[in-house]
């Protein structure tokens, strides 16, 4: 099965060899998002000036993924801690790296005021439809009618409302210069474009760069690769439509259009 | 590291009176000590600090960032101390508490940032005015061990003097620091020596970045990997017991006190922060009339000077604590007492949120001498 | 010890309790005294009645606010109500005779209360404008905290910036500072 197949290749150079096999679980979307990260950063040649902002969720474990500096950060306070890094060293290249209850709930306040106010740092968002680190509670990204530990009987939309659209909020709330897109770990080649033009973004000092990348959460999901697979890319992109939707003009360079058939493996 | 943008120069050119406010003094105080961001959410009665610095930034090419909240100053304070800078933010009350989240994690991460509160009265919202009902909540915040450094001033020159110094106890001890002030220091105006630190001799503490340091990972340096999580129960246990021991050692160091005519009185009474001013009036006019009384006051809450108030009170009948809150240094000093003269009896003024002037004090010695109340 | 003199001043925002409590202090600072001011803030001064405490000695000030003041002036009726509880046996309580609807809310424990006729003055023979300075010196006539040198100096100070352009007002503010002593040397204060 394609998660655990894309694993075995080249391990980027910016991982830190001696903490892997990394602590995900089996088929966890994390080790996918951090490889495209990691090549994207490869490719940028930047690990020495990358600072990478890890929270608490299951991306805490992420704390010495990388053979780069790396600041573990409380739920949700990923953001604000690389907003401040940022702030004092501007020459710095820093990543807030977290989930979806860290994002859009307890911490959204950081994301709304840092994309509002422009901060020149890139967040990378994994949503797992779920709070994963705590054993699987619903999550502001749960899909409507999906059970988890706090909606056994299913998310029902009249009572808890509708998964959030992070993206698309972003976007309506920004201006010029922020990168705003929506990758899946199962186009990594994809992804890793976003990722490289949301770091871009953010060297050139254009403005505010944002990825959320729809993962995957077997533990929690209780599902099997094949059904993982299809809860990916069947139900989960039906309401979060994968693409870039902000991108400053200046760095509009060619990339798959959203939804383009991509090889998988890579 | 990039060169900070800082200009050249003390912004507080050798010495000079003045009469300033003290959130304007806490400004310069910073200014002077070479911090070079500050973060901040408005709070009263604090804002005047994060008016008058906004103002100064561009003179002394300094830096300043207004957050969302107080979650927000505390962490990306702790965004500015990793990038080496002398970071700072300052708040009051709800802010204070909001504040205790990002200060557990400076605390478990070593971070040495620097937070100047400005109490106000509460509990909520309550007044924006005045209190010293923040010195539990300063002194032992958070989900941890109050491991941290907090300097209750009792007027506009400590405010001046301890907003100096926190920031190189800080950055010597690698614990986070607060200036404990309160809303009548904030907002009155007296007056106060401001200085350059160099021409009193004082070096400001070196600082140095935790991340991002120059040169390449594996060559020159190796990557850094802070955390404040832990997998198992004995690499916690691990951690705390180099943190606890350490701050037990540096203890002596930093603690500090003032005390007066304790040896032969009958009557110690105990007050920090600006009760203090009372309390010191109050006891040297009666020590004037030959009374039997003195005082002590700590000015470092945490560490507390636990021996020398053992010894301040070591020959004493009676104790007075008097603060405007109800009963937090009582707490404090109950627990400090333990192990020396702790069968002491203890009376107390205890006004939460309202300041005691020193003809009350004066008044409550009297009655105590005089038998009554007692 | 000595003590220092305490004083309160409250009235309507407007009104300039506030820059005569910077203006008092600033004589004080000039006079080589030890001065403490405060005001009231926030959500007690919304809408409310804007007070400032001062107090000058010849030491260090111990509490920024105090109980009981020595001379404690209102110039609203809200004001009036508001510094009651300032109000002690040793206090003159000051407050202005234009006051409507108030003779039953003056306090009945002071030392001695007076009406003054500050507003009156202030219009009729000056303009209304230096209201506050007059009140200004009405406390230092009544407590003679300052001398009238340094009271002038510290306006000079304070205002000198718009003196240059208006010369008169510098003659105005002046005159008074002088009609406030004299108001209250008249009524029988030392
Ligand atoms: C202030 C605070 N509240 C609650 C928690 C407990 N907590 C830890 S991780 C987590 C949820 C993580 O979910 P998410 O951010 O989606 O990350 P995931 O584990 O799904 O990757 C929670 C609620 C905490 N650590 N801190
Ligand atoms: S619990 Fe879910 S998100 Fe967390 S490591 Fe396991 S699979 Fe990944
Ligand atoms: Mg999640």
């Amino acid at each position: 099965m394609a998660v655990e197949m894309e694993l075995q290749p080249k391990m980027p150079k910016c991982w830190n060899l001696a903490t892997k096999p990394h602590k995900f679980c089996p088929g966890c979307g994390h080790g996918l998002i951090l490889k495209a990260l990691g090549q994207a950063i490869d490719d940028l040649g930047i690990q020495d000036r990358v600072v990478f902002g890890c929270d608490i969720g299951c991306s805490l474990l992420a704390w010495d993924f990388f053979n780069m500096d790396t600041v573990q950060a409380h739920h949700g306070r990923a953001t604000p801690v690389m907003v401040g890094l940022k702030r004092a060293n501007p020459e710095l290249i820093v990543i807030a790296y977290m989930g979806d209850g860290g994002g859009y709930a307890i911490g959204s306040q950081h994301l709304v005021n840092a994309a509002n106010r422009n901060d020149k740092i890139t967040m990378i968002l994994a949503n797992n439809t779920n709070y994963a680190m705590t054993g699987g509670q619903m999550a502001p990204t749960t899909m409507p009618g999906q059970k988890t530990e706090t909606t056994p009987y299913g998310r029902d939309v009249k009572e808890d409302g509708y998964p959030m659209l992070g993206p698309e909020m972003v976007a309506a709330i920004t201006h010029e210069g922020t990168y705003v897109a929506r990758g899946t770990v199962s186009k990594l080649l994809t992804l890793k474009s976003y990722l490289k033009k949301a770091l871009e973004n953010q060297i050139s000092g254009r403005g505010f760069s944002f990825v959320e990348v729809l993962s995957t959460c077997p533990t929690n999901w209780r599902t099997n690769a094949e059904q993982t697979w299809a809860f990916l890319e069947q139900t989960m992109q039906e309401f979060f439509p994968v693409g870039e939707l902000k991108v400053p003009p200046e760095a509009a360079a060619p990339t798959a259009p959203p939804g383009a058939v991509e090889g998988e493996g890579e | 590291m990039s060169e900070t943008s800082v200009k050249p120069g003390c912004p507080v050119a050798g010495e000079r009176k003045v009469f300033m406010t003290g959130n304007e003094a806490v400004c310069w105080a910073a200014l002077a000590a070479g911090a070079e961001i500050m973060y901040g959410y408005p709070i009263t009665p604090q804002n005047e600090i994060m008016h008058y610095w906004t103002r100064n930034v561009p003179k002394f090419g300094r830096r300043f960032l207004q957050t969302e909240d107080e979650l927000s100053a505390g962490f990306t304070t702790i965004g500015g101390v990793l990038a080496g800078r002398r970071a700072f933010t300052a708040t009051a009350g709800p802010g204070n508490v909001l504040m205790q989240e990002p200060l557990s994690m400076a605390e478990a991460m070593r971070i040495p940032v620097v937070v100047v509160i400005q109490q106000r009265g509460g509990p909520s919202t309550a007044t924006v005015i005045y209190s010293q009902q923040e010195v539990t909540l300063t002194c032992f915040g958070g989900n941890g061990e109050g491991l941290r450094i907090v300097y209750s001033t009792s007027s506009l020159q400590d405010l001046y003097d301890y907003t100096i110094k926190a920031f190189n106890t800080a950055w010597k001890y690698r614990f986070p620091t607060f200036v404990l002030g309160d809303g009548y220091q904030a907002k009155m105006r007296e007056s106060l020596n401001i200085y350059d630190p160099a021409a009193r001799g004082i070096d400001m503490v070196p600082t140095e970045p935790f991340v991002g340091k120059p040169g390449k990972i594996g060559e020159g340096r190796e990557a850094a990997h802070l955390r404040n999580a832990y997998s198992v129960e004995e690499e916690l246990e691990v951690a705390m017991a180099r943190d606890t021991s350490e701050y037990e050692r540096v203890t002596p160091e930093i603690i500090e006190y003032d005390s007066y005519n304790t040896e032969g009185a009958d009557i110690v009474v105990i007050a920090h922060g600006i009760v203090f001013r009372s309390a010191a009036m109050a006891v040297r006019e009666l020590a004037g009339q030959g009374k039997k009384v003195g005082y002590f006051r700590p000015i470092t809450l945490r560490p507390f000077p636990r021996e020398q108030l053992q010894q301040a009170v070591a020959r004493a009948k009676m104790l007075l604590v008097a603060e405007s809150a109800y009963g937090q240094l009582l707490k404090l000093v109950k627990e400090n007492l333990y192990g020396g003269p702790c069968n002491l009896p203890i009376k107390t003024i205890l006004r939460p949120g309202v300041g005691i002037t020193p003809e009350e004090v004066t008044e409550a010695c009297n009655a105590l001498l005089d038998g009554k109340g007692a | 010890m000595s003590k220092p003199v305490k004083i309160a001043l409250a009235g309507e925002g407007g009104q300039g309790v506030q820059s005569v409590a910077q203006i008092l202090m600033d004589a004080a600072a000039l006079e080589g005294k030890e001065a403490l001011y405060i005001p009231n803030f926030g959500i007690e001064q919304r809408g409310g009645v804007s007070i400032a405490f001062v107090q000058i000695g010849d030491e260090k000030i111990g509490a920024p606010k105090f109980k009981i003041g020595d001379i404690v002036i209102a110039l609203s009726d809200r004001a009036v109500r508001r510094t009651q509880m300032y109000v002690g046996p040793q206090t003159l309580f000051v407050y202005d005779s234009g006051i409507q609807g108030v003779e039953g809310d003056l306090p009945k424990n002071a030392k001695q209360v007076l009406a003054i006729p500050a507003l009156e003055i202030a219009t009729k023979k000056l303009k209304p404008r230096v209201f506050n300075i007059l009140i200004m010196g009405a406390v230092i006539g009544a407590t003679h905290v300052v001398t009238l040198d340094k009271a002038k100096e510290s306006i000079e100070k304070r205002l000198g910036y718009k003196f240059e352009k208006n010369p008169e007002l510098r003659e105005l503010d002046f005159k008074a500072l002088q009609e406030g002593i004299n108001l209250v040397a008249g009524m029988g204060v030392s």
